[in-house]
Parts: structure tokens; C-alpha cells; sequence
């Protein structure tokens, strides 16, 4: 039988116990996230799922945004976990800043099965990939597709307009018909 | 700049996605070494397959009849609904998201608007509450419905569907009294609802709150008792509460398997802490007990529909008055130069929202459905990610399923109510 105590302040709980890690937080209409390191993200996790006082047992969600062309974050892409706790009944948000070229992560998987096919998805609509992951392969898209939908600078199935000073350029990727 | 961009983005994924061949040995690692030998069978349910409830395939590797893995595949109706929201204004999303689970579109919409309601600190008033309870219930009574039919259907019970499909038209008719539209309602809208009840909804809500009960009962004495039946689905699928957690399963396939976790009571919504109704629970964790809580859930719904009626006033708001954010009543626009200039400002330009984030979630008849909404500060969002209970429960659905045999699959399916539309958006 698990021990229930009472529930802990978790900016205040992982504050103290793994002060290097807690980069930034933010409260936004009763929402609490913190962000942490990309290669804190395990730990971090972990710790939140298995102190007592804390528990936060589910997981909720993970979703991933571009802020392209906005560059006034710590990096381009952000990943947000959400957990939820079924003993204390409230949520966290822990997020995640990746930079813009070879944006990696490490798995969830090995916490919580659940993560196997939000990770997946992200990496297929975002091009976020997760390392240790069992089966990082799309799941959306079909297998040959390129790019990643879900990135703030791909295109909205309309075509760029071609001028004379950018014609070379876009004429290299545009998709005539084959033979 | 954004096509070099692409360009380089495509190199990295084309790279990786190259060691796709269409062989047997792309599976190495999903499926077991037996597989590769030959020695059990892999064998491909669906896409096109009435039991697997829309275009979902299933790789199965079989052992005689015996499930050894079984690999879902989805994305064969995935329309980018998430990139679609990105490019509208907040008041034009709600329409897109009727369109992910295509069984309870208000739950869907009910979402959407609270995440921004939370995100622009809207007041919703009583009224539209009540109604949006109403329209909740009804949805999950609908999905329901169209869950039991179909689950009954891929078990062997026919005639279940045709009285299912009876019911369901009623409330189909309903929701077109309420929005005008049978499905797509896109009803529920920042602030409120779109309008007020029409004076016919509510003597047909009435009309249906007495009649279903009896019908329920019809229902159950096909199906609860059937030794039939219970053979069929006593000890099939079952899911340990730990592993349902950590599978992140919700709604009445975690309540199946004995965790008491339903977000209407856990965290109320829409005013569902003021209404009196249980959450019932499984014991077992197997097809069945789902199975049955969610015929239990029909008539806590039913209970709540009647609490609600009793509360709803011949007239009131049914819309927030915040016209920054919610139109004002048409007869305003007549004699009003500010209601004309407020109409035109949200129909064109809509509201903006803070370059911040939310995730609200509220409980479908299929679990929980997360909205994740992050703001730019104006009037699109930059990012909206729907958490769909559907797609959840079919990542689980490969460690259900392991040693159970291929007829059971069918009932494993169905007994976690999936909408493919829900899981691939």
C-alpha cells in the first residue's frame, strides 16, 4: 500500500531537491509550467512521477510548438509535457526549449508507455526526434512525405510566387510531373 | 528564407525514412523473431474492415488464432485539422473541430471554446452553461448509442444497431432543433452557445428523457444477461489499473478497469459540480465492465438531463457579453452603431488572445479530450493540439490485445470506443 502524505509545492520540492535544473517558471491563468534542459527532461519527469507528496502519475498530453519566425525564446521549438496527479487532482506543465537545427529529445517511454505515440507524432508533424525511442517512425503521414506539416514555415499547399529574383530558387524545388 | 528552410528539413527526413523497403524486415524488432522466419503468420485486418470501426488497420502476427502482437496503424484520415485551426480566427476553429470525432462534435467544440474562454478570462453566463450541459449529455448519449450498436454488431447482435440507430435519431433531431445542423453543430461557441433554445427542443428533450429509460431496458435485456453475450466478453481484454494509467487510457476504458477518475467531478467544468449524479466503476478491467459502465453512464446522463431541464428559465443570456468577444444579438444591430461596428470587428478581424498557453480538459464520452492552445497575441492561435481520447486507447491497443485470440480482437476494439477521426484529426 502506498503511502499518501500530503501534497508538496512541486516548484518548491524541485527547487530543493534538483535546484540545477529548474530553468524558468511560469504561472499563466493557474497554470504552472516549468521549464527545464532537454537533457534534464527524464530526470525531471521521474522525479515529479515518484516523490511522494508529488505523484503526478499520468500523463496528460504532449505537444509540441514552432515558434518560427519568433526569436525572442531560449529556442525555436518548445515541447510541453502535461501531467496530471490522480491522488492530489491537479495538473503541471513541464516544457522544454529545442534549438532550430536538429532539434533532439530523450524518451518518455521508459516512464509511461503512453508517451510511445504522442513522441511519435510529434516527431512526425514537428521533426522532433526522440532519442531511445522504440519505433520512431511516422504515424500521420505517410512514409515517403516530406518535411514536417505542423512547422510554422511549411507551406499551406498553396505555392510560393515566382518572381524573377527568386525564380532559380523555387523552380529547383517546385514538383513538375515526372515523365 | 522559409523554402531553403523546407528544403533542408526534407534532406533530414528523407535520410532517415530511406531504409523503408516493403519487406518483412522493416517490422525487425515489432514484431518476434517467429515472424521473420515464417513460422507465425502476420496478417494485415483492415483498413477496409467493418469491425475495426473506420479506416483503421490492424498488423496482426498470429500463432494459429492466438494474437501474438498486434500493431495498430492509423493516419489513413488525417486531415490536419491542427494546421487548419492555425490559419483561422479563434470563432472559425470551433467548426473544424466538430470534425475530429465526428460522435460528439459538442465535446469537441466544448473544448476548444473553454481553452480559449480560460485564455481570454471570458465569463460564460448560467444559462449557456446549463444549455451546454444539456448538449453534453445528449453527445455522450449519442455516442453511446452509436458505440453500443456497432459494438454489438462486430459481436453478433444485430438487431441492438437497428434499435440504437432509433434512439439515435431523436437526438440527431434535437441537435437540429438546437443548431440546425444534425452532426456538424459546431453549437457551442466562445461565450456561450450560438443561440438560444427553439421552443420545440424542449418538450422533445422531454419526450425522450421519459421514453429512453425503457428503451435502455431493452437494450439490457438483449444484451447484459446473454450468456451469449457474456461469453463473449467476461475475462476478454483485460487491463490492470496500473497498466491503464500508465497506457494513458481515460474515461470509461480507465473506469473499466477500477480507477475512479472522471473529470466532471474530478475537476467540474460548465457547472457538473452542482449536479448530482456517480460515476459507476469496473471491477475487472475485461470487455464486459466497460461494456456496462458505459450503459450505466447512459442513465447517470439521463439523471443530469433532468436536473438540468428543471434548471433552464424560459429566458435568459445564452451568450457572454463581452463583446469583445461574443456578437451582439441581432435585433441590436438595427439601432446600434457600436453592436454593428462590434459585429463587423469579430467577423472579420475575430479576437485576439496573449502569446501565452493553456491545456484544458474535459471528459467525452471516450475519456479525456485535452485542447492544448497557445496564443500569438493576435487573432490566430500559433499552435492548437487536441490530446483525443481515441488515439490513446489505440496505442494501448497492441498490449491489450497479446495472447487473446483473433475473434476477441473484434470485441477489444470496440469495447474501447474508438472514432478514427478522433485519433488521426
Amino acid at each position: 500500500m502506498m503511502q499518501i502524505t500530503n501534497a508538496l509545492d512541486p516548484v518548491e520540492a524541485l527547487k530543493s531537491a534538483l535546484p540545477a535544473m529548474v530553468q524558468d517558471v511560469k504561472l499563466f491563468r493557474d497554470e504552472t509550467t516549468i521549464v527545464v534542459a532537454p537533457e534534464d527532461i527524464e530526470t525531471v519527469a521521474r522525479y515529479m512521477r515518484d516523490t511522494p507528496g508529488l505523484l503526478y502519475n499520468y500523463l496528460s498530453d504532449i505537444s509540441a510548438v514552432d515558434y518560427y519566425p519568433d526569436y525572442n525564446r531560449p529556442g525555436r521549438f518548445g515541447v510541453c509535457y502535461h501531467l496530471y496527479s490522480m491522488i492530489y487532482n491537479r495538473r503541471i506543465r513541464l516544457k522544454v526549449f529545442l534549438q532550430e537545427d536538429d532539434p533532439k529529445l530523450s524518451t518518455l517511454t521508459v516512464l509511461w508507455p503512453a508517451a510511445n505515440w504522442l513522441e511519435r507524432e510529434i516527431y512526425d508533424l514537428m521533426g522532433i526526434v526522440f532519442e531511445g525511442h522504440p519505433n520512431m517512425r511516422r504515424i500521420m503521414m505517410p512514409k515517403d512525405w516530406n518535411g514536417h506539416p505542423l512547422r510554422r514555415d511549411y507551406p499551406l499547399g498553396y505555392e510560393t510566387v515566382m518572381f524573377s529574383f527568386n525564380f532559380d530558387q523555387i523552380n529547383k524545388h517546385k514538383p513538375y510531373a515526372k515523365e | 528564407m522559409a523554402i531553403t528552410n523546407y528544403a533542408s528539413q526534407n534532406a533530414g527526413a528523407l535520410a532517415q525514412e530511406s531504409t523503408w523497403e516493403g519487406s518483412v524486415e522493416e517490422l525487425r524488432g515489432l514484431v518476434s523473431e517467429r515472424a521473420l522466419t515464417g513460422e507465425t503468420m502476420l496478417l494485415n485486418l483492415g483498413p477496409h474492415h467493418p469491425s475495426t470501426h473506420g479506416v483503421l488497420r490492424l498488423l496482426l502476427e498470429l500463432d494459429g488464432e492466438e494474437i501474438v502482437t498486434c500493431l495498430p496503424d492509423i493516419g489513413y484520415l488525417h486531415t490536419g485539422i491542427e494546421k487548419t485551426i492555425e490559419a483561422k480566427t479563434y470563432e472559425k476553429g470551433v467548426t473544424c473541430t466538430d470534425r475530429m470525432d465526428y460522435l460528439s462534435p459538442m465535446s469537441n467544440n466544448m473544448v476548444f471554446c473553454l481553452a480559449i474562454e480560460k485564455m481570454g478570462e471570458l465569463d460564460v453566463p448560467e444559462r449557456a452553461q446549463i444549455i451546454r450541459v444539456i448538449g453534453l449529455e445528449l453527445t455522450r448519449i449519442n455516442s453511446h448509442l452509436v458505440w453500443l450498436g456497432t459494438h454489438a454488431m462486430d459481436l453478433g447482435a444485430m438487431s441492438v444497431f437497428l434499435y440504437c440507430m432509433r434512439e439515435r435519431e431523436m437526438i440527431l433531431e434535437m441537435f437540429e432543433m438546437l443548431s440546425g445542423q444534425r452532426m456538424m453543430t459546431s453549437y457551442i461557441r466562445p461565450g456561450g452557445v450560438w443561440r438560444d433554445i427553439t421552443p420545440d427542443f424542449l418538450p422533445a428533450l422531454e419526450q425522450f428523457i421519459n421514453l429512453f429509460p425503457s428503451r435502455l431496458d431493452d437494450y439490457e435485456s438483449l444484451l447484459t444477461d446473454n450468456p451469449l453475450w457474456r461469453d463473449r466478453t467476461e475475462g476478454i481484454g483485460v487491463v490492470e489499473p496500473e497498466d491503464a494509467l500508465a497506457l494513458g487510457l481515460s474515461g470509461p476504458s480507465l473506469r473499466g478497469s477500477g480507477v475512479n477518475w472522471d473529470i466532471r467531478k474530478a475537476m467540474p467544468y460548465s457547472g457538473y459540480e452542482t449536479y448530482d449524479f456517480n460515476v459507476p466503476i469496473g471491477l475487472h478491467g475485461d470487455v464486459y465492465d466497460r461494456f456496462y459502465i458505459r450503459i450505466l453512464e447512459m442513465r447517470e446522463s439521463l439523471k443530469i438531463l433532468r436536473q438540468a431541464m428543471a434548471r433552464l428559465t424560459p429566458t435568459g443570456e445564452f451568450r457572454s457579453n463581452n463583446r469583445k468577444f461574443a456578437p451582439p444579438p441581432r435585433a441590436e444591430l438595427g439601432r446600434s452603431m457600436e453592436a454593428v461596428i462590434h459585429h463587423f470587428k469579430l467577423w472579420t478581424e475575430g479576437f485576439p488572445l496573449p502569446d501565452e498557453e493553456v491545456y484544458v480538459a474535459i471528459e467525452s464520452p471516450r475519456g479525456e479530450i485535452g485542447c492544448y492552445l497557445h496564443g500569438t497575441g493576435g487573432n490566430k492561435p500559433r499552435r492548437v493540439h487536441f490530446k483525443t481520447p481515441s488515439f490513446m486507447h489505440i496505442s494501448a491497443l497492441g498490449s491489450m490485445s497479446e495472447g487473446y485470440m483473433i475473434a476477441d480482437l473484434v470485441g477489444i476494439v470496440g469495447s474501447i470506443d474508438i472514432v478514427l477521426g478522433d485519433s488521426d484529426r
